[in-house]
């Protein structure tokens, strides 16, 4: 089976294989790939000062993958020789365990920077997936944006944080 | 005709189930859909004001008009937190 770019998957994330993945792609656009640069979501033990035991992430999986499509759209459009794989990890997940992966591929480091950080800022805007925090004294949902992937402000928010 | 609609998260817990079948008129809209969710389960209501939607894995609008055996989502804020200009 080919190695996805995508995944929405309950088994442990691999970003050796994701990386892999990426330099496998990039190497085929432009001048080559000279730059993988990874960002990894890890269950932090602390939320707001509370301790946290462990988290569930819950996902609409098919809409997900949707939505990585969406930002790959929209990278491709900003930086055409770049390529981005997405990872997220849903069901319940351990404190240190990672639960997303963004790998960015391209020629040179800035651009892979970049697209990393855009990357992972659209995956927190319109993915659809949900954190489930169970702590010592209870449990809550985060929320924080709608989903909406034609929020223009969403998107210009996260090309700002990505182009600082 | 029949639509099959979807809850996640919250909504999910809300309404105490994850998916109902839901029976409309042609012609319905994703907002008649919600309708008929409220009445069906009126603790998802609490959302409405925070939602989007999709229809058949792909973003939809409250506005679209859906299909017999469409399968419609309702999605809470998604866990995105980290950060907002707001």
């Amino acid at each position: 089976m080919t190695f996805p770019s995508f995944a929405v998957t309950t088994e442990p994330l691999a970003l050796e294989q994701v990386v892999v993945h990426v330099e496998t792609l990039g190497r085929q656009k432009g001048e080559g790939c000279g730059a993988v640069c990874t960002f990894l979501g890890v269950v932090r033990a602390t939320h707001h000062h509370r301790t946290v035991r462990h988290l569930e992430y819950e996902a609409h999986a098919a809409l997900a993958l949707r939505a990585f499509e969406i930002i790959a759209t929209e990278v491709a459009g900003q930086w055409p020789l770049a390529t981005l794989a997405v990872h997220h990890r849903v069901g319940r997940i351990a404190i240190g365990e990672a639960s997303v992966i963004v790998a960015a591929g391209s020629a040179h480091r800035d651009e892979s920077f970049r697209v990393c950080r855009y990357g992972i800022e659209r995956v927190k805007q319109i993915a659809p997936v949900w954190k489930h925090e169970f702590f010592d004294d209870g449990e809550d949902w985060v929320e924080g944006p709608i989903a909406d992937p034609d929020d223009a402000e969403l998107r210009r928010q996260a090309l700002e944080r990505a182009c600082m | 005709m029949h639509v099959t609609v979807q809850y996640f998260a919250r909504l999910r817990e809300l309404a105490g189930c994850q998916t109902w079948i839901c029976e409309l008129t042609e012609g319905s809209t994703v907002a008649d859909v919600w309708q008929a969710c409220i009445s069906r389960h009126p603790r998802v209501e609490v959302l409405g004001a925070s939602l989007s939607c999709a229809v058949n894995a792909d973003f939809s609008r409250m506005g679209a008009i859906v299909r017999d055996g469409d399968e419609v989502a309702f999605l809470p804020p998604v866990s995105g937190g980290a950060w907002t200009e707001s």
